[in-house]
């Protein structure tokens, strides 16, 4: 009836899971309480759950993050307390759950934290910067989100029911296949990752879409600002890579549940074409990633040094020829597999190559920094920390581009601080950029400096003392994934990367305390005229936070830095352009359908790791019906009213004209 | 660019929409009935060549991959509507940033399996206990 699933998967003997678990369960019935005694519930589903507005998805993105950032970071905290009392003793961790923790850390970091930022910031700026009123296919996007919110419950319900995979992040067979990992563990694995990767494709396609088709009048190709253009680099990547991950897990499925021998080590099966195809995948993968981070810092420092980005045009270059080139080095990631000179030496150049691209930017960023007038708010510190840091984290990925440098480092501490360095420096970093720089574009006040400020350099100084000792115990020999160690000379170097991991913390708390204090300072933070930074592209022109219509007239772009030549134009001519004439607009209705769908996803992929096959066809025709009843909806729209539209945008020009008048903004 | 964008936007199509009244071969129930017709007439001749002596042995697995390049073929022309249309231009350069990555990652993994396996022992050797001294 209930398949592989019994009582003896609550883990009631391990202390550690159980009580987290029952913490975990405790804080989410206090909230479900809180929202039914107070009365939320209503609101949080007509607003927000239901919600198909690119905006609140992109809330809604974020706030997964940072909730799965905490999840992650306790994975990463034990793991460093763990090595740094483990000196020839057992530590506190037993390995089966020590191996849990580093596979949960890593998987969790990549697909729940830093894409759902990643995606975040794309959903909820790009429409606003591209001038759209929202992204091509809204009820997707809800889909996408919730999805990837689904992955995410079912990664977690392995902490309470069942186990995690023991087999890595990338979960490489053989040890990975039945015959090694024959519990739940890395079923849970490849169902949550099978199930976000859909949500994670399809938002992909979405703001490809958007991009291409949706651009406001005049927003040529060529007038797009940066991040936009970095957007649609990493969603062509989405749309080319995860199709390969969804193809390579599935051929392990069908090996975990059906007796194929794609991987397997006997009957012709072959590990390492895994090992291949799951690189072709994941070396886009980080540029996924880090090129929308590039685009928030070209924002960030062209917005506050007060000029406009120096090289636009090899700005765009570098970034398609890096969309291009990432799927040209996945090699690099297996140099030590075995392939011969040939192919280690091509990849290796490649690799090299793709550095310069990357150089290129800095230098473009260096070069609109000089002669600036920056101001040093938090978003820049993040970005002049990004440019430090991630450039220690090229130089050394430059080194292990080596072949013959790599074998000696392969798999050992230099490789994690390496890519702790450039994920940190580079993603981590720019999401909290682009999250102090566009929150009070969302919410309509700004993020409190000084906490901003702490956290920032909690975080910086954090990330170093944590890592710096890493890079030097990957030169000593230390691999990665030890539970324990024997080398006296380790010792040191582990207790300081445990402290640095304790400042990091002191910078989450840092970011949390900033949230708590902004939310209540909001009237003195206020951001009342739509235009906080002095900025130079089209989110910037509307309120903050924009009406759920963004524009109420379609901008008509004449130049790059669209509305940097608005806002000139109105200082010279000492008043806004002439007011226009409002229309009706249509706005797509909220619908649930992106939860119900979520919700049936969530049930089949329970189901299919524990081998309940009633409830996976249960599960399959619940989301099927779902779709039928989307796919036969009557009204997917409903009008705003010419004056509504037409009272809210006077209420924008009013306040807009004001500042006008007074000279110049902020 | 913009100009046809703009149009976009006066005639409300939502991306991916058809316009009314689409005609050729590719447009229309014809189009689909046709594509239907080709695509199960190129699966049948695949069972065909597979289950039958019409072809050289060593050729069929050249066939089959003629016949599989010819569906994606009919697929993308008669389902997907990829063709040389005066608005086509963002699907065409799609398909071909398409076609370039999948070239490059099968003719990559071709070559680096062939090289593992290149410096590999073959498994018969390796188990073959007169060269295990």
């Amino acid at each position: 009836m209930f398949g592989k699933l019994s009582w003896s998967a609550i883990p009631l003997h391990e202390p550690i899971p159980l009580i987290t678990c029952m913490v975990i369960v405790a804080i989410i019935f206090g909230t479900l309480l809180l929202v039914l005694l107070k009365g939320w519930a209503p609101y949080l589903w007509k607003e927000w759950i239901t919600s198909v507005d690119h905006k609140r998805v992109g809330v809604m993105y974020f706030l997964l993050g940072f909730i799965m950032l905490l999840r992650g970071f306790s994975d990463a905290i034990m793991m460093r307390s763990q090595l740094a009392v483990a000196y020839n003793a057992p530590g506190y961790l037993p390995p089966d759950h020590y191996d849990q923790i580093f596979s949960a850390h890593g998987t969790i970091m990549i697909f729940f934290v830093a894409m759902p930022f990643v995606i975040g910031l794309m959903n909820f700026v790009v429409p606003l910067q591209i001038g759209s009123r929202d992204v091509a296919f809204p009820t997707l996007n809800s889909v996408s989100l919730w999805l990837t919110a689904s992955g995410v419950l079912l990664v977690n319900l392995s902490l309470g029911i069942g186990e995690f995979s023991r087999a890595g992040w990338l979960a490489y067979p053989p040890l990975s296949e039945l015959s090694f990992s024959p519990g739940v563990g890395v079923d849970y694995y490849l169902w949550s990752l099978q199930i976000s990767g859909i949500g994670t494709l399809l938002s992909g396609v979405n703001l490809v879409t958007t991009i291409l088709k949706l651009r406001a009048p005049g927003m040529a190709l060529s007038r797009m600002p940066v991040f936009s253009w970095t957007a649609l680099a990493s969603n062509l990547l989405i749309v080319a890579a995860f199709p390969i991950l969804t193809a390579t897990f599935a051929m392990l499925l069908l090996d975990r549940y059906l007796d194929f021998h794609f991987f397997t080590n006997e009957l012709g099966g072959n590990p390492m074409m895994y090992i291949n195809l799951i690189w072709a995948w994941g070396h886009p993968e980080v540029y996924i990633l880090i090129l929308p981070c590039f685009g928030v810092f070209s924002e960030v420092i062209s917005t506050f040094s007060s000029k406009p980005l120096f090289g636009y045009r090899s700005m765009v270059m570098a970034t398609m020829v890096i969309c291009v080139l990432s799927f040209m080095v996945w090699l690099h990631h297996f140099f030590t597999m075995g392939a011969g000179a040939d192919v280690n030496g091509f990849f290796g150049i490649m690799t090299m190559i793709i550095a310069v691209p990357t150089g290129v930017k800095v230098f473009n960023w260096l070069f609109t920094m000089y002669g600036g007038r920056i101001r040093f708010t938090t978003p820049i510190l993040w970005a002049v920390g990004f440019m430090v840091t991630f450039v220690i984290g090229g130089i050394t990925g430059v080194l292990m581009a080596v072949p013959p440098a790599d074998f000696i480092l392969h798999n050992s501490l230099f490789l994690i601080a390496h890519f702790h360095n450039v994920i940190i420096g580079g993603v981590v970093f720019g999401a909290f950029a682009g999250y102090t720089y566009w929150f009070p574009k969302v919410f309509g006040f700004k993020l409190h400096e000084g906490w901003g400020k702490a956290a920032f350099w909690f975080w910086f100084f954090g990330f170093y003392v944590a890592f710096m000792p890493l890079y030097v115990l990957g030169g000593m020999g230390m691999t990665r994934r030890m539970q324990h160690y024997d080398v006296a000379a380790w010792k040191p170097y582990l207790v300081v990367a445990a402290l640095g991991a304790v400042l990091i913390l002191c910078g989450i708390v840092c970011h949390i305390a900033q949230l708590v204090v902004s939310i209540r300072s909001r009237h003195r933070l206020a951001d009342l005229t739509g235009d906080p930074w002095d900025g130079r592209t089209l989110e910037w022109i509307t309120t903050s936070p924009p009406p759920v219509f963004n524009f109420a007239v379609l901008p008509n772009v004449k130049g790059e830095e669209a509305y940097w030549g608005m806002k000139q134009k109105a200082l010279a001519a000492g008043q806004l352009a002439e007011e226009p004439i409002y229309e009706d607009i249509e706005v797509p209705r909220n619908t649930p359908t992106g939860f119900v769908t979520a919700f049936f996803s969530t049930i089949t992929g329970f189901a299919l790791i524990w081998h309940i096959w009633w409830l996976v066809c249960l599960g399959l025709l619940g989301a099927f019906l779902t779709f039928v009843r989307f796919a036969w909806r009557n009204e997917d729209e409903y009008r705003i009213p010419a004056s509504e539209v037409a009272r809210l945008d006077r209420e924008r020009r009013r306040t807009r004209s004001a500042v006008i008048a007074s000279g110049s903004i902020e | 660019m913009s100009t046809q964008h703009e149009a976009d936007w006066q005639g409300e199509l939502a991306p991916g929409d058809e316009r009314q009244g689409d005609s050729g071969a590719s447009g229309g129930v014809r189009g689909y009935l046709l594509a239907l017709a080709l695509s199960v007439l190129l699966t049948a001749a695949s069972f065909a060549v597979v289950g039958t002596k019409l072809l050289w042995a060593p050729g069929i697995p050249v066939a089959l991959a003629v016949f599989a390049v010819a569906q994606m073929g009919v697929h993308l022309v008669f389902f997907l509507h990829i063709n040389s249309g005066p608005d086509n231009t963002n699907n065409i350069l799609a398909l071909a940033f398409g076609i370039l990555i999948v070239s490059i990652i099968i003719s990559g993994s071709l070559w680096i399996m062939f090289h593992l396996n290149h410096n590999m022992m073959p498994m018969n050797k390796l188990t073959d206990l007169h060269l295990q001294h």
